[in-house]
């Protein structure tokens, strides 16, 4: 595909609701009849969607259920909520430390999403546009550290937070998160990058205006759709994220939604299942309707980064 | 004194630049602006000073780690390779090894198969598809933990919503034991792992999928290729380099997992579910044997080098077939 096509592509998915038609590879559908449509394509996709998405109905009704109709499984069917009520949502958020779960995960998702767009702008344009020398080794060297995980560096940071003192506070996440999503964010934007056209920066160049200048006044501006995509992804990252989580924090008040949810809700033997699914239903639906907006960029955005 | 004098120096020839001094700060500001070596270090900074600060260090740190005693409240001393020489003798670890093997396995291979034959299926023309798109990738974006919940509610040993509906039709006379019995539990784990990874996968690969030029398939039909041999000749090679790095990444997640197996069984049922992941922490955090932890976290890291290596020549596969040699 050349490179004005791709840059169509984009801008018709960012700008929204132009169809992309053309850009459909169709096969030879115009071959196949109707019912055998319905074989072939709708049957496999609604069996595929009914599994991927029966988890979040099941935890939808059992947040809803009053206790004994949940545990009561023989004489009523358990796909169904006879009487719904809000006692599990009103005891979470009241009764629990919910809110505070919910102020800490965005409060660390967001400050660590900034820090990191920050860090992974400057990088991306430096190994896409400046081409110092070994910018090509570095970009390797940043792709490899995406592909550190969490669970192997878990252990020295734990000890290295405890040297700083960082211990069981937020900032110990907000600094160690960005290690995860920099490479990711610098890796997306390196492609968003490469599609600006080049005669942009010449001619700013031309003018007298320094690198600087042409990252935040031409780039950034021309980049907002691939610094959306990048900061959702790092937002959903940091929501995600667990293990540090896990092992950094320790007072109740300062843990963030997943740990604390596993931790916290259950106390002892007694599962409040009820509540458990209350607080991971509540705890989705800020990826989850962020996403909702935002799959076009998805696809366009990990279009760009495949190509790239 | 002397600091003083110099400031003062300084300050009264601010005001009134020489002309000489001048030249020379703008020649070395100019010469520096332009220079590429040193532009790029400024701008690679932050992100450099996090990653050295945060992951090198880190990963220098915890191979050290791994051959101490370290424990929590002390650090240890060099012990060599004593640890690894322990865990040679320790069946849990083996057992872990084992697991994690046979949980990276299966559920990449379902992942890849389902995933794939999912992208091909979105890619096709349906109706609602931007809908469609953001239903198949709701698994994905939810955190592992909480999806993990609602698994872990679906699995009750009692309460049970598969028993439930499989006594139902009547296949089963007894509610099956999904987190109790070792190889159940193993199943279980593996099924969740694949739901929740099969997204990220499709949709990987339909983005990959649209960037294969429609003309290839005209002139494919054109050539009388059947769909099996569209897929064959024109999809699949098309595809291969983004298959490699997205199964890359899909195997190096599964393998280092550590949320779902904590969430689901914590490694029970006797340790019959515990990952590499999982017995590292168990070890380091909650036994306090930092040392032996760190010795388990770096046991995975050959298999990862492994799976980097096979996704670098996936890349040089891509660019050699894009007839870029250098960039």
């Amino acid at each position: 595909m050349t490179e004005p096509q791709a840059q169509q592509i984009k801008r018709k998915t960012i700008f929204g609701t132009e169809r992309k038609e053309k850009d459909e590879p169709q096969g030879m559908d115009f071959l196949v009849t109707r019912s055998s449509r319905w074989v072939t394509v709708y049957l496999p996709l609604s069996i595929i969607s009914f599994v991927l998405l029966f988890p979040f109905y099941w935890m939808t009704t059992t947040a809803l259920k009053p206790n004994e109709e949940l545990l009561d499984i023989q004489n009523s069917n358990p796909l169904l909520v006879h009487s719904p009520t809000l006692d599990h949502f009103y005891k979470l958020i009241f009764e629990t430390d919910y809110p505070w779960w919910m102020w800490n995960t965005m409060l660390v998702a967001v400050c660590a999403t900034v820090l990191s767009l920050v860090a992974a702008v400057m990088a991306a344009y430096a190994i896409q546009r400046i081409r110092f020398r070994g910018s090509r080794t570095v970009g390797g060297l940043i792709f490899l550290a995406y592909l550190v995980p969490p669970s192997i560096l878990f252990i020295p940071l734990a000890t290295i937070i405890f040297q700083y003192g960082l211990f069981d506070s937020p900032m110990a996440l907000i600094l160690s998160y960005p290690t995860i999503l920099i490479p990711f964010c610098t890796w997306l934007l390196m492609g968003y990058f490469k599609s600006i056209p080049y005669e942009l920066e010449e001619c700013a160049l031309m003018d007298g205006a320094s690198r600087f200048q042409i990252l935040v006044k031409i780039i950034i501006p021309l980049s907002v759709p691939g610094l959306i995509s990048a900061g959702i992804f790092a937002f959903t990252l940091c929501w995600n994220e667990f293990i540090y989580a896990l092992t950094f924090i320790s007072t109740s008040s300062n843990k963030t939604v997943p740990v604390a949810v596993l931790s916290e809700l259950v106390d002892g033997d007694v599962y409040h299942w009820g509540s458990l699914m209350a607080g991971a239903l509540l705890g989705s639906l800020p990826v989850a309707i962020l996403y909702s907006f935002f799959v076009d960029y998805y696809v366009s955005s990990m279009t760009g980064a495949v190509k790239e | 004194m002397a600091v003083t004098d110099t400031k003062a120096a300084a300050q009264s020839k601010g005001p009134q630049p020489g002309q000489s001094g001048d030249a020379m700060y703008l020649s070395l500001g100019a010469r520096l602006a332009n220079n590429k070596g040193w532009l790029g270090f400024w701008f690679m900074l932050p992100a450099t000073a996090f990653l050295v600060a945060f992951l090198t260090y880190p990963l220098g740190l915890g191979i050290w780690l791994s051959l101490t005693d370290a424990s929590i409240g002390r650090s240890g001393v060099f012990i060599g390779i004593e640890n690894f020489v322990w865990l040679m003798d320790d069946d849990v670890f083996w057992l872990s090894v084992f697991n994690t093997m046979l949980y990276t396995v299966v559920a990449s291979v379902f992942k890849f198969a389902i995933g794939l034959y999912l992208a091909l299926l979105l890619n096709k023309h349906i109706p609602f598809k931007a809908f469609i798109r953001a239903i198949v990738l709701l698994p994905w974006i939810v955190p592992t933990v909480l999806s993990a919940i609602a698994f872990w509610w679906i699995y009750d040993a009692q309460f049970s919503v598969i028993s439930w509906a499989l006594s139902g039709m009547g296949l089963i006379d007894e509610n099956i034991n999904f987190l109790g019995d070792p190889w159940n539990a193993r199943w279980a784990t593996i099924f969740a792992n694949i739901w929740r990874g099969v997204p990220f996968v499709a949709i990987t690969l339909l983005a990959g999928l649209q960037t294969v030029s429609p003309s290839l398939y005209e002139a494919a039909t054109i050539d009388g290729a059947n769909r099996w041999q569209l897929f064959r000749y024109v999809t699949y090679p098309m595809l291969t380099p983004i298959i490699a790095v997205v199964m890359t990444f899909s195997v190096l997640f599964t393998f280092t997992d550590f949320q779902l197996i904590y969430a689901l069984t914590r490694g029970g049922p006797v340790n019959a579910t515990h990952l590499m992941a999982t017995l590292s922490f168990q070890r380091a955090i909650l036994g306090g044997n930092l040392g032996e932890g760190a010795a388990i976290s770096t046991a995975m890291i050959p298999f990862l080098l492994s799976a980097i290596l096979f996704s670098w020549f996936g890349l040089q596969r891509r660019k050699w077939q894009q007839g870029e040699g250098d960039d």
